[in-house]
Parts: C-alpha cells; structure tokens; sequence
C-alpha cells in the first residue's frame, strides 16, 4: 500500500501534463464543436455530415488515431515549415480533441434539435437577430446538455490521454506503460488509480456546473468553473512555473533496457550538470524519428533495427561497415549523430526452451524449418511486422501452425507454459540466461548485426559537453551487465526501479 | 405622426406558398386604427400565415403588406417586430427567463431597460400581480403565463397588436375574462388588434369587424351585426350556425 503511495507522490509532473493535455483537448473539441452545432442546426446535411465524421473518429482505436497524427504532421509540414512538431504534444492535442467532439456535437445538436419551437417563435416574434438568439435563448437553454457532453468527453479524453506517451507525449500513461513492460503492477495501478481519480473529480466538477445550469443556480455554476480553472491553473504553474532551463530529453522505446539505458544516460548528464527529462514508451518507428527531428536529444537505439526499418536496406554487411554507412546515412538524410557504440548486442533471435530444444534435437533456425508446423511462434506486436522476421521466415522456408502476438513481458511467460514453442527473443534479456533459453544460431545470417549505439539529435550532437557526459559509456557495457541489469527490473521478486538498475549498472561498469 | 384617414394596415394582393400549398392568395384588404378585428377559418385555412407576413415571421412571396404607411419589406426586421406586439397561441415565454425579464425582454433587445414600476404596471394591465415578476414562467398556471404573453406583446408600447389563438388552451371562464380584459385594453389603448380564433362567438362578442378565411383566400369581411343577419355567404354562416344553434339549444333547455 504504502509503495503505491509512494508511486503516486512521484507523479506530480505527468499529472500536470495529464490534466493540461487533455483540457487543451477539451477546450478544443468545445471550440470547434459549438460553431459546427449552431451550423448544423441550421442545415440537415451539415449535421448528418458532421456527426457522420465524429462517429467514425470513434470507431478509430485510440491509440491508432495518436498514431496517425504523426504521418500526417510530417506531411503538413510542408506547408507549415520543418518547426512543426510531429511528436509529443500537439498530436496528442489534436487526437484527443477528434475524439472529444463526439460528445459534445452529439448533444449540442440534439438539445438545439429539441428546443421548444414555440420558444424559438416567440424569440424571432419579439425581434431577435440571429445572435442575439443564439446567445439570450438557444445557448442557456441548451447549455445543460452541452455541459452534460462536456462532461462524458471529458472523461474519455482524460482516459485516452493515458495513450500519448507512446507519442512521446508526458502523461499519466508513463507509469501504465513502463509498469506493463516490467510487470510492475504498483506502477500500472498507480497511473490508473491517479488517471481514474482525475476523471471521478473532472466529472465531478462538470456535473456540477451542469446541475447549476440546469437548476439556473449561480453558485454550482460559478463554483465548479472556479475549480476547474483553478485544477488547470495549478497544472500550468506546475508545468511551466518552474525552472526555465532547456532540459535534455532522453528518450526509451516501451521496454526495460531502454528504460534503464534512458536512466543511465540521464544520470552521467546530471552529474554533468545538466537536468533532464524522459520521454518513455516511444514506438520503435517513433523513437527514431523523434531523435532525428529534435523532438528527443538523445536516443539508444540498434543497427540492425535503422538498417532495416528505416534504410530500408536488405543486405547483410560486416558490422564496422554497417555502422559507418547508418552513420552516413543519418548525417546525410537528418543531420543526426551516431555517438558510437555501446558495446553490446541486442540481436533478433528466436528462443526456445533448452530442454525442449534439446529433445527435439534443434540447435539452429534450419533446424527448425522441420518442425514448424507443429509449433506456435510468440512475438511482440511489432516483430511479425518487422522485415527482419520476413526475411528469416523466407530464408529457412519457416511455416509456423500459429502465431500470436503478446507484450514483450507476457512473451516470456507464454513461452513458460507452453502458450508458445518458439518466441521471437532479444538476445540482451536477462530472462534468456534466467528462463534457461536457448537462442536459436542462425547460420545464414538472416538476422543483421544489433549493435546498441546512442544517437544525438542534429540540434544536440554539436554539443561537446553532452557529447563528453555520454562517451564513457561507449563501449563501457558488456552484454552480460546488460542482461543483469535487465533481469533486475523484469524478475518477478525483488525488482529494481529503472534508476536504481541504472546505477548498478554505472557501478559494474566502473563509472 | 399617423393621420386620421391613414390606414393602420394595408395587404395589397398579399401572397404566400409553402410548396404546393397556397397557404394565402391574393389577399388584399385595409384595417383602419383603432379596429378590433378578428380572423375566423377553418384550420389550415392560412390564418397564421396570413397574421405572419405581417411582423416577417413569414415572408410574402407576393404582394405587401404596409404597417403605417411603410411596406414591411422596407423595415429593418427587429425595428419591425418591436412595433408589432405579438402573442403566440404557444405562449412561447423563454423558461429560462423570470416573468418580469419575459416581459422586459422586447424593448432589452432595443437596448433600453424597463423599470420595475413599468413591469408591475404591465402586469397590472393584464390583471396580474406585481409580485408575479420575480416567478419563473414554469411556477405559473396556463392563464397566467398567457397573460404574460399579452403583457410582453405591449411591452414595447405597440400600436399593432396581433394575437393567434391566444386563449386557445385556456378553459372557458379563464378565456372569456381574458378575452374582455384584452377588449378593454385594446379600447384603453388604442391599439389596432388582430386576433385570430377558430370560435366564432368569440369573434362575434370581442371584434368590430370578423373576417373569415377559407383555403388561402379571405371569403367574408363583415361586421358581427351583418353576420348575424345572415350576410357574408356560405363559409361564413357556416361558422355562425354553430354557436346560434348552440344558443338555441340553451335557451330551449332553459325554458
Ligand atoms: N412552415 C410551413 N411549411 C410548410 N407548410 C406550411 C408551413 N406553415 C403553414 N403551412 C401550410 O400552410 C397552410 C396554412 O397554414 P396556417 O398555419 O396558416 O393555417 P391556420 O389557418 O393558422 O390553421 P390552424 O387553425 O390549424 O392554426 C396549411 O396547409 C399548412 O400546412
Ligand atoms: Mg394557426
């Protein structure tokens, strides 16, 4: 009890973040939905239209519609110049304000749709214009069910915000996502508890305003607004009252040696007198795309992965020449800098159970082609996806009876109990040693090199003093203190924060 | 300043459809001020449409109408309607509003704000308490919020007063005070009035002047006195058998 507690007293800023992203979202999907209302009042196929619109946004995933935003920020910004931020805040705004408008159309078109036509009569019949209407009439007597659609979008918005952390977004989502990945269960509960709870007083605070309304009772409304106002108030002086120092922004792909690389790189920075800030549970494709423009500073992330995902390239050079061309590459397509090398490998692999492996006589992936058939190959959701598993699958002729998908954590778990035969496995986890796994050779080298190696952004790397804070850690980290480390936060006893994890690891590596 | 001779209100070959339907054709008559005229018909016989294109809340397709020698058409809508008092058969009061903000609310719009005594000397007109103001429209009963009505309709000192069905909902003894009530205030006022009923005693007792509409077009415009003789056709006699009979049958009960 007392480390969720404890949890939740550290979660003051995604909480400030949290409640600023999402009545921003609000505060945007109000402005735009009213006008839409009072125009959809005035003609059907306008309100067919637009209710049409905001019941497919709906019909988006939440977490896909966050996602989406990305490509099409990158697409604006030819029209809106290369300053447009792809990642972060605004996508997360403008997402969550898409998802807001349902609500609050719906209800403003149908409490206009259910005004009094007497009254509407009586308010022409004694001389209203157009606004004056609008304003002495339609609004106040439609204001309560509008409130009531403020009211449901609000909580909506507030639990969707949980999402925009995978968008590098800050919010109450960072604990969920970093406690999922490590079956850390107080921080899940933590972020949940603290985002459930924002959307109990949220609704709260509107229900009140829409009983004042309702009731024509001054007091409930003025004092539900006067909170509301005074909830976002502190937020933003939380968010923005502090220091105004430029903070570094590391950022971590949604699992645990990015989380505890991120911690690791922040702390070498901080005792060179830099401070900080993390940007965690970043999709692989986003991450990468956020160091290379500015939206984080620093960012660990694999040959293997740029090579094939983001070069697009198929070929299988030797690992020297591999990096000298990625870091060619990002020079040249974004100006980003390859730091160097970590000094360990987190490759691709498959992993089986040792003594499964051992009984069924298989050592490597050809051995494997065989007996695929019967076996179900686990994954994380990103890894069938991958043109890494494409390529093994059609170099050894692989045809698995089942796939299924499962978070990195569960993975590891599916593979225990027999739910998987065969996982697709990180070769740095500490769980491969711990589990007693057996990654499978691959003798045609369909997998390329996964060397770990920090990227800079084009606006950080010319920074020699972040570049010196970083560069003992080049080379410094083994495989075998990654994988411990690793294993420290994911066991299931005794685990370690990311930051404590961080520090053992600085101490083993001698820093 | 309105001379002696010029018409309170004038339609000349007043048109309006809805679609197919010719809700009023080619109406075209003179109301002098000071007339207390009412407007019979069949229902859909275009009655309201007819009293609408008056304050705009319809829009002739053909024809004006001339409100004191200007055509409405001329007139900036919320200058127009602010001289036309208006009382709706759906009383239409903004439930949002107390009954003293229901009733100031015309001339607010105008940008001028009435005092409390102006508002309790409405009331009073219509026969309601000045304590009434401070009530929300819904804390009040059918004949109340009606009068409440006609008290907003001459909130903007009108000279023109247009009532539809304004006692439709009400129950006899109710409507038949209104009815004198806003007869003597017409007369106190000097107001031009036009009401329209579908009850022909009504029209008979209250009004100069009755005019009875069928299918778009005005078929009688006779005196109640003419009515009675048996003049203004077969539409209009029609409507007058009824409470004749109906008089008839009383007093033969009485008897
Ligand atoms: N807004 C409108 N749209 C379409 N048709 C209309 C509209 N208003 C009136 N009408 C049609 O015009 C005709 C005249 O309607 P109006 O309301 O003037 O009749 P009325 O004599 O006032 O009837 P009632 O006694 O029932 O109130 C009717 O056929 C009606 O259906
Ligand atoms: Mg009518």
């Amino acid at each position: 009890m007392s480390e969720i507690w404890q949890a939740l007293l550290n979660l003051g800023d995604q909480l400030a973040a949290h409640v600023l992203l999402s009545a921003a979202a609000i505060a945007l999907g109000i402005t735009v939905a009213l006008p839409l209302a009072v125009w959809a009042s005035r003609s059907p196929a306008v309100s067919r239209a637009a209710l049409g619109f905001a019941s497919l946004v709906q019909t988006i995933p939440a977490l896909a519609l966050l996602a989406l935003f990305f490509p099409i920020l990158l697409s604006l910004r030819a029209v809106f110049g290369e300053g447009l931020p792809t990642l972060g805040f605004l996508p997360a705004l403008l997402a969550l304000s898409l998802y807001a408008l349902l609500p609050i159309l719906r209800n403003a078109i149908t409490a206009q749709a259910n005004l009094d036509p007497g009254v509407i009569e009586a308010a022409d019949g004694v001389g209203m214009t157009f606004w004056q209407r609008l304003r002495l009439v339609e609004a106040p007597l439609s204001a309560p069910y509008i409130m009531a659609g403020i009211r449901t979008a609000a909580v909506w918005t507030i639990g969707a915000a949980t999402l925009a952390t995978t968008i590098g977004q800050k919010s109450l989502g960072d604990p969920i996502f970093a406690g999922l990945q490590t079956q850390n269960w107080v921080l899940v509960l933590a972020g949940c508890i603290a985002s459930a709870g924002l959307a109990l007083i949220a609704d709260g605070l509107l229900g009140t305003i829409e009983k004042g309304l309702k009731t024509r009772r001054r007091v409930l409304t003025f004092g539900g607004l006067a909170a509301v106002a005074l909830g976002v108030g502190a937020a933003l002086l939380a968010n923005f009252g502090g220091s105004d120092e430029r903070r570094i922004v590391i950022g971590a792909k949604g699992f645990s040696e990015q989380y505890i690389l991120a911690r690791l790189i922040g702390q070498q920075l901080e005792e060179s007198g830099f401070s900080v800030d993390y940007r965690d549970g970043l999709g692989s494709a986003v991450a990468h795309r956020a160091v290379t423009t500015g939206a984080i500073d620093v960012l660990v992330d694999y040959t293997g992965t740029i090579w094939t995902n983001q070069m697009r390239r198929e070929d299988n050079p030797p690992r020297d020449a591999m990096l000298e061309e990625i870091a060619a590459w990002e020079t040249d397509t974004s100006g980003t800098h390859v730091l160097g090398r970590l000094g360990f490998e987190n490759a691709y692999g498959l992993a089986m159970r040792d003594e499964r492996a051992a009984a069924l006589g298989i050592e490597s992936i050809a051995d494997l082609a065989g007996a695929a058939g019967g076996m179900t190959v686990g994954g994380d959701p990103e890894f069938f996806e991958r043109p890494e598993w494409i390529a093994m699958r059609d170099t050894y002729g692989l045809r698995f009876a089942e796939r299924r998908n499962f978070s990195p954590t569960f993975m590891y778990n599916a593979l225990q109990s027999g739910e998987a035969d065969v996982i697709g496995a990180y070769t740095s986890d500490g769980r491969i040693a711990a589990d007693g796994l057996t990654i499978l050779e691959d003798p045609q080298g369909a997998f390329p090199n996964y060397d770990a190696i920090v990227l800079l952004s084009p606006g950080t790397g010319s920074n020699a003093a972040i570049r010196a804070a970083i560069a003992p850690l080049m080379g410094a980290i083994d495989v075998e203190a990654m994988r411990e480390a690793n294993l420290s936060v994911d066991r299931e006893e005794d685990k370690l924060t990311f930051a404590e994890a961080a520090r053992r690891l600085a101490d083993r590596i001698g820093l | 300043m309105i001379s002696e001779d010029q018409a309170a209100l004038e339609f000349r070959a007043v048109g309006k459809r809805y679609g197919a339907v010719e809700a009023v054709r080619e109406v075209s008559l003179t109301i002098a001020p000071s007339q207390f005229v009412a407007l019979v018909g069949a229902s859909g016989s275009g009655k309201s449409t007819l009293l609408k294109t008056i304050n705009r809340l319809a829009k002739a397709d053909s024809g004006e109408v001339i409100y004191e020698g200007d055509p409405v058409g001329s007139l900036p809508l919320p200058a127009l309607r602010r001289r036309v008092g208006y009382v709706f058969q759906s009383i239409g009061l903004l439930p949002h509003m107390t009954v003293g903000e229901n009733i100031a609310i015309g001339p607010r719009l105008a940008g001028e704000k009435l005092s409390p005594a102006r508002i309790a000397e409405l009331l009073e007109l219509v026969e309601l308490d000045a304590g009434m103001a401070t009530r929300m429209p819904d804390a009040l009963s059918g004949g109340q919020r009606q009068r409440v009505g006609v008290a907003r309709a001459l909130a903007g000192d009108p000279h023109l007063l247009l009532m539809d069905e304004p006692f439709g909902a009400l129950d006899p003894v109710i409507r038949d005070a209104l009815g004198v009530r806003v007869r003597k205030l017409h007369d106190e006022l000097g107001l031009t009035t036009i009401m329209v009923t579908h009850d022909m005693a009504e029209a008979l007792l209250l009004a100069d002047r009755v005019l009875v509409m069928d299918a778009g077009a005005i078929v009688a415009d006779e005196t109640p006195q003419s009515l009675l003789e048996g003049r203004g056709g077969a539409v209009a006699q029609e409507l007058v058998a009824v409470p004749r009979a109906q008089a008839d049958r009383l007093a033969e009960l009485a008897r």
